[in-house]
C-alpha cells in the first residue's frame, strides 16, 4: 500500500482543483453529492418549518399565500430531486459502488464528474427562480398544466433545471449499471453482492427508464409554457350538456406521463435505502441478512411493478372506473414484497446479538417508520377510500413516513456508517443516539397526526384553514404538529453539528471500525486513490458470513477463502 | 481484530432504552388514535351511496392497525431482547422457506380480499347514476364554484369559457337550451333524490370535494367528470376544491344547502333566469 | 456528450503500473480490473450504448404515447409532409450504409478506409440536420409554426429532439474516426459503441417520420 501511496504522489501531484473539484474519483465525487444534498437539505428543510410556520400561526409566519405556494413547491420539489435521489444515487452510489464489488473507480469517471456538474447547475438554476419576476414555481412539485403554465420564468427555471437534473441522473444511472455489470471483482457474482450495491443497481436501472420520460413531458410542458403550443391545454372548449364538443390538449395526458415517472420515483429513493439498512442491519445484529435471495428477488418485484402502478396517482382525475380497479390490483400487489422485506428485517433481528450503534438505531427507525407509512398506503391504493383522502393530510402524512422519513432514515444509517471510511473517523456516537432519540418520536409527532386531519377532511396545500368551518378543530392539532416539526428540524440539526464536528476531532478509525465482511472495510480509511492496493480483492463468499458456527470470529470477511475459516483475514 | 467495540452492558441498556421508546411511540399513536377517534375523525356521512365507503374504511383501519401494533411491538420486543449481552453468538439461521411462504401467502391472501372488496365498492360508486337522477353542471374556476341546473326543460345549455362576461360567469349560450337554466353560486340539492354533477373547469384543474358526501373528483377542463350521490341529512355542507389550483386553492369554498323539494323549488324560483 | 462515454480519462486513471495489469486500458473499456478473469460478453461499451439506447427509447415512447392520444384533441390538423424528407430519409439510410461498408473495410484490414468511411458517414448525418432545418423553413414559409397547430409543433419538436441525438451521435463518429486514425487502443470499442448508437438514432427517424407523417 505505502509503494501504491508514494506512487501517488510522485507521479501525478495532482493539484487542489483537481482532486477536490473538478475530481474524477468516485470517492469524492460521492461525497461531493452528499454535501451538496446536504446543503440543499438545509434550505429544503427551511421551506419545510416555513410551511409549518404558516398552517400553525399564518400571520405571524409573514408568508402570504402566493409565496406559501412557491414555499410548498420548492420544498418537494428540492427534497425530492435535489436532496434525496442526490444523497442515495449521487452520493451512496458512487462512494459505495466501486468499494463494495471491488472496482477502482466507476467505468466513466469522466462522465461520472459531468454528472457530478450538471447537479449544482441545475441548483443554480433553480434558486435564480427565486430572483426573477413573480418569483419560483408554485404549481406544486407535480406541476400540474394548465396551472404550471400560468407560471412564469419561474416556472420555466423550474422545468430547466429538472432536465439538467434529468440528464445527470442519466449520466449517473448509465455509470452505476455498466460499473456493477462490467466492473465486479474476480469471484463477485451478482449474488454475492451486498444488497446496497443490489438496491443500488436496480436504482439506477429504475432511473434509467423513468427519467426520460418526465424529460419528455417537461420539454412539452416547457413549450406550452413558452413557446405557445397546446400539447397539455384544452382550448376553445365547448360543453353542450355534458359533452365535450371541442377542445384542444389534455391536462391528464401530463399526469400519466409524470406519474410514469413520479411513481417509479417514490421507489427510486427508497431502494437503496433498504438496501443500505439490510446491510447495517446484519452487520449489527452480527447475523446474516435474512433471507438474502428474496430480499433481491422483491426489490426486483417491487422495481418491476412500480412501473405499473402510476394510476393510484389519478383515481380521482376522471379516469375510467375500469381502469382504476386494474391500477388498484397492480397497487396492492406491490404490498407483498414490501411486507416480505418487513418480515425479514425482523427476522434479521431475531436471535442476532444487536449493537445499538447510531446506524443500527437509525435502520431500526427505518423499518419502524416504512411500516406505518406503508399500511396507509393500503388505504390509498382503493379507490373508493382514496377518493375521500385523496389530496388531504393523510397522504403527506402516508409519503412523509414511508418515502420521506423512511428514506432520510436510510441515508442518516449510511452516513453514521460509512462515515468512518469516507473520512478516516467516526462520528460521535453518543450525540448520534441523542440524535436519533429526538428524531424518532419528532417524527411521529409531526407526521402521525397528520393522518387524523386527513381523516377529518383536511386538504393539503391550502396556506390557512380559517375559510372552512369543519377545519376550525383542527388549528390546535396543526400547531402541534408545527412544534413537534420545529423539534424535529433541531433534532437533525444535532447530525449537522456531529458531521461537522467529525471530521476534525471525531475518533479515528481503522479499516474495519464495524467488523464487517463486504469489501470497503478491507482497504485503509479512507481509501487511496484506486481504493485497493496492489491487488483488487476476490472474492470467496457472499456479504453475510456473520456468526458462522465454528469460525474464531463473528464475521467472516468477503475476501476470506473458504479452506481457513478458523483464520479470517486481515 | 476480533475486540468488541462497545461494552456488552451498555448494549443492553440501549436495547432497553431503544425498546422503551418504540413502545412509547407505539402506545402514543394508539391512544392518540382513540381520541382522534371522538374529535377528528370524518364528519357524519349524509351520502346514502357511500355507506360502503365507511364500512371499508373501518374494516382495513382495523386491520391495519392490528398489523401496525403487532409489527411495532415486536420490533421493540426484538430490540429489548437481542441486545448484546457480551456471551454467545447470534443465530447463523438465515433461510426458512416454510416461514417465507408463510408471510408471503399471509398478506397475499389478505390482498386480495382487499382488492375484491375494494374494487366492487368502486366499481359500485363509479356506476353510471340512476335515470331519476338530478343533474347539475359544476363550473370550476380560479377561485369559485359556479352551479349551472338545467331548468324546467331539464337540458342543460352549451358553455363556452371563451364567451364569459359580466353577467355570464360561465360563458352559457342562452338561445335555445340555455334560455330557461339557473346559473347560482351555491349547489341546492333535495333530500332523497340522486343527484348527477357534472364537473368541469374554466382554467386550472380543480376538484370538487364534500367530506359528509365522501366524495372528491377533479374538475377538469376540457373534460366533463361525473359524480353522483343521494344526500340524506338537511342542512348547510362546505364545499371544498381539494387540487391546487393557485394561490387563492385555500379560499375556494362554496356552500351545498340540503333541503325539502318545496324549499328547492321555491329557491329555485327566487334564481333570475 | 457522448464521446465522454468512450474516453477514459487518462489522467482519472488511478495510479497504474506493470503491477497492475489490466487496470490501464488493456481490457475492453479501458477499466477491466486487473486479477479478474475475463467474463465473455459485451464489453463496457458496448453495454453502456445499450442502456443509453433503452432511455433514449423510454424518452420518444413518453413522445408517442403523448402524440398518439394528442391526436384525439378537436384541433388536431395534419400538416403536408415537407418532399425533403424524402432526402433526409435517404441520407440516414445511406450513411448508415456507408458506416457498415466502412466498419466491414476495417475488419479487413483497411484502416484508413474505415476512418474515411465512419466521417462520411458522420457528414451524411451533418447534411442530413441541414435537410432537417430546411424542411423548417419548408413548413414555416407554408405558413405553419410551431403554434400553428399541434401537428406541426410535434413536427419542431420531436425533430428538434432527434436532432439534438443526431448531434450527439455525429460527434461520436468524428471521434471514433479520429481514434481509428490515431490506431488508438480504443478504437474498435469507439466504433463498434459509435455504430449501435448511429444506426439506432438513423432507425429512430424513419420510425419518426413514418408516425408522423404515414400514419
Amino acid at each position: 500500500m505505502a509503494v501504491v501511496q508514494a506512487q501517488l504522489h510522485e507521479e501525478r501531484p495532482l493539484s487542489f482543483w483537481r482532486r477536490y473539484i473538478f475530481s474524477l474519483d468516485h470517492k469524492v465525487i460521492g461525497i461531493q453529492y452528499l454535501v451538496t444534498s446536504m446543503a440543499m437539505a438545509l434550505v429544503g428543510g427551511l421551506l419545510a418549518m416555513l410551511v409549518r410556520f404558516a398552517l400553525g400561526w399564518p400571520e405571524a409566519s409573514g408568508l402570504t399565500p402566493a409565496s406559501y405556494m412557491s414555499a410548498v413547491t420548492m420544498h418537494g420539489t428540492i427534497m425530492t430531486f435535489f436532496v434525496l435521489s442526490t444523497a442515495l444515487t449521487g452520493g451512496f452510489g458512487n462512494f459505495l459502488i466501486p468499494l463494495q464489488i471491488g472496482a477502482r473507480d466507476m467505468a466513466y469517471p469522466f462522465l461520472n464528474m459531468v454528472s457530478y456538474w450538471l447537479y449544482p447547475v441545475s441548483l443554480v438554476v433553480l434558486l435564480a427562480s427565486y430572483f426573477v419576476p413573480g418569483g419560483p414555481a408554485s404549481a406544486g412539485w407535480t406541476a400540474y398544466p394548465p396551472l404550471s403554465v400560468q407560471g412564469g420564468t419561474g416556472q420555466a427555471l423550474w422545468l430547466i433545471s429538472l432536465a439538467i437534473l434529468i440528464i445527470a441522473f442519466l449520466f449517473g444511472s448509465l455509470n452505476y449499471i455498466t460499473t456493477v455489470l462490467q466492473l465486479r471483482t474476480k469471484g463477485m457474482s451478482l449474488l454475492r453482492m451486498p444488497l446496497t450495491v443490489w438496491g443500488l443497481f436496480i436504482t439506477a436501472i429504475l432511473s434509467l427508464l423513468s427519467f426520460p420520460m418526465l424529460l419528455a413531458a417537461s420539454i412539452m410542458l416547457l413549450f406550452d409554457l413558452l413557446g405557445g403550443t397546446s400539447f397539455f391545454l384544452p382550448f376553445n372548449i365547448v360543453i353542450d350538456g355534458g359533452q365535450v364538443t371541442a377542445a384542444g390538449g389534455d391536462p391528464l395526458l401530463y399526469q400519466h406521463l409524470f406519474w410514469f415517472l413520479g411513481h417509479p420515483e417514490v421507489y427510486i429513493l427508497i431502494l437503496p435505502a433498504m438496501g443500505m439498512v439490510s446491510d447495517i442491519m446484519a452487520n449489527n445484529a452480527r447475523r446474516p441478512i435474512f433471507g438474502y435471495k428474496t430480499m433481491v428477488l422483491s426489490m426486483a418485484a417491487i422495481a418491476v411493478l412500480s412501473f405499473l402502478v402510476w394510476g393510484h396517482h389519478m383515481f380521482v382525475s376522471g379516469m375510467h372506473p375500469l381502469l382504476g380497479t386494474a391500477f388498484m390490483a397492480t397497487t396492492l400487489v406491490i404490498a407483498i414484497p414490501s411486507a416480505i422485506k418487513t418480515f425479514h428485517w425482523l427476522a434479521t433481528l431475531w436471535r442476532g446479538k444487536l449493537r445499538f450503534t447510531p446506524q443500527m438505531l437509525f435502520s431500526i427507525g427505518f423499518v419502524s417508520v416504512f411500516v406505518t407509512g406503508g399500511l396507509t398506503g393500503l388505504v390509498l391504493g382503493s379507490p373508493a377510500l382514496d377518493m375521500y383522502v385523496h389530496d388531504t393530510y393523510f397522504v403527506v402524512a402516508h409519503f412523509h413516513f414511508v418515502m420521506a422519513s423512511a428514506s432520510l432514515f436510510g441515508i442518516f444509517a449510511g452516513l453514521y456508517h460509512w462515515f468512518p471510511k469516507m473520512f478516516g473517523r467516526k462520528m460521535n456516537e453518543r450525540l448520534g443516539r441523542i440524535h436519533f432519540w429526538i428524531a424518532l418520536p419528532a417524527t411521529y409527532a409531526t407526521f402521525f397526526p397528520m393522518h387524523f386531519a386527513g381523516i377529518g377532511g383536511m386538504m393539503r396545500r391550502i396556506y390557512s384553514i380559517e375559510f372552512y368551518d369543519y377545519l376550525a378543530r383542527f388549528e390546535g392539532l396543526n400547531q402541534f404538529i408545527t412544534i413537534a416539526a420545529f423539534i424535529m428540524g433541531a433534532a437533525h440539526m444535532l447530525f449537522l453539528v456531529n458531521f461537522v464536528w467529525s471530521l476534525k476531532y471525531g475518533e479515528r478509525a481503522e479499516a474495519n471500525p464495524w467488523q464487517a465482511t463486504t469489501l470497503e472495510w478491507e482497504t485503509p480509511s479512507p481509501p487511496p486513490h484506486g481504493n485497493f492496493g496492489e491487488e483488487l480483492p476476490e472474492v470467496h463468499r457472499w456479504a453475510y458470513d456473520y456468526s458462522v458456527p465454528g469460525a474464531t470470529t463473528d464475521y467472516i470477511p468477503q475476501t476470506v477463502s473458504p479452506r481457513p475459516v478458523a483464520a479470517p483475514g486481515p | 481484530m476480533s475486540s468488541h467495540p462497545t461494552q456488552p452492558q451498555s448494549e443492553k441498556r440501549l436495547g432497553r432504552a431503544t425498546a422503551l421508546l418504540i413502545w412509547l411511540i407505539l402506545a402514543l399513536a394508539v391512544a392518540s388514535s382513540a381520541y382522534a377517534l371522538r374529535h377528528w375523525w370524518s364528519p357524519p356521512l349524509i351520502n346514502s351511496e357511500a355507506a360502503g365507503i365507511d364500512r371499508l374504511f373501518s374494516v382495513l383501519w382495523i386491520l391495519l392497525a392490528a398489523v401496525f401494533v403487532g409489527v411495532q411491538a415486536l420490533l421493540g420486543y426484538f430490540v429489548f431482547r437481542y441486545a448484546d449481552r457480551g456471551e454467545g453468538r447470534a443465530s447463523y439461521e438465515h433461510e426458512n422457506l416454510r416461514l417465507e411462504i408463510a408471510w408471503t401467502a399471509l398478506p397475499a391472501v389478505l390482498l386480495v380480499v382487499l382488492t375484491v372488496l375494494g374494487g366492487g365498492l368502486w366499481l359500485r360508486v363509479q356506476g353510471a347514476a340512476p335515470p331519476e337522477a338530478a343533474t347539475v353542471q359544476v363550473v370550476a374556476q380560479q377561485f369559485g364554484w359556479t352551479f349551472h341546473y338545467p331548468g324546467p326543460d331539464d337540458r342543460l345549455g352549451p358553455i363556452r369559457p371563451m364567451d364569459v362576461a359580466v353577467g355570464n360567469p360561465i360563458g352559457l349560450d342562452r338561445e335555445g337550451p340555455g334560455a330557461d337554466d339557473v346559473v347560482a353560486g351555491e349547489l341546492h340539492v333535495v333530500v332523497g333524490q340522486p343527484v348527477r354533477l357534472l364537473l368541469t373547469s374554466r382554467d386550472v384543474i380543480h376538484s370538487f370535494y364534500v367530506p359528509e358526501l365522501r366524495l372528491k373528483q377533479d374538475a377538469v377542463p376540457g373534460r366533463v367528470t361525473e359524480v353522483w350521490f343521494t344526500p340524506t341529512q338537511p342542512g348547510v355542507y362546505e364545499i371544498a376544491c381539494a387540487e391546487l389550483c393557485g394561490a387563492g386553492h385555500y379560499l375556494m369554498a362554496a356552500r351545498m344547502v340540503v333541503e325539502t323539494e318545496a324549499e328547492y323549488q321555491a329557491w329555485l324560483a327566487s334564481q333570475n333566469r | 456528450m457522448t464521446q465522454q462515454l468512450l474516453q477514459q480519462d487518462r489522467r482519472s486513471a488511478p495510479p497504474q503500473g506493470p503491477a497492475r495489469p489490466g487496470f490501464d486500458g488493456s481490457g475492453p473499456g479501458g477499466s477491466a480490473p486487473g486479477g479478474r478473469v475475463p467474463r465473455p460478453g459485451p464489453s463496457p461499451a458496448t453495454t453502456a450504448t445499450w442502456w443509453l439506447l433503452a432511455a433514449v427509447a423510454m424518452l420518444f415512447i413518453g413522445f408517442t404515447s403523448s402524440y398518439l392520444s394528442r391526436q384525439a384533441g378537436a384541433d388536431w390538423a395534419a400538416i403536408p409532409m415537407p418532399p425533403i424528407l424524402w432526402l433526409t430519409t435517404s441520407l440516414v439510410v445511406a450513411s448508415s450504409g456507408l458506416l457498415e461498408w466502412g466498419r466491414r473495410s476495417g475488419r479487413r484490414g483497411h484502416p484508413e478506409r474505415q476512418a474515411a468511411a465512419v466521417s462520411g458517414a458522420a457528414w451524411l448525418g451533418l447534411l442530413f440536420l441541414v435537410g432537417q432545418g430546411a424542411a423548417w423553413r419548408e413548413l414555416a414559409r407554408a405558413g405553419l409554426f410551431l403554434t400553428s397547430n399541434p401537428h406541426a409543433a410535434f413536427f419542431y419538436v420531436l425533430t428538434l429532439v432527434h436532432g439534438l441525438h443526431i448531434l450527439a451521435g455525429l460527434i461520436w463518429l468524428l471521434v471514433a474516426a479520429a481514434r481509428i486514425r490515431q490506431a488508438h487502443p480504443q478504437a474498435a470499442q469507439a466504433v463498434a459503441s459509435g455504430a449501435i448508437f448511429w444506426h439506432f438514432v438513423g432507425t429512430l427517424w424513419i420510425y419518426l417520420w413514418v408516425l408522423l407523417f404515414w400514419l
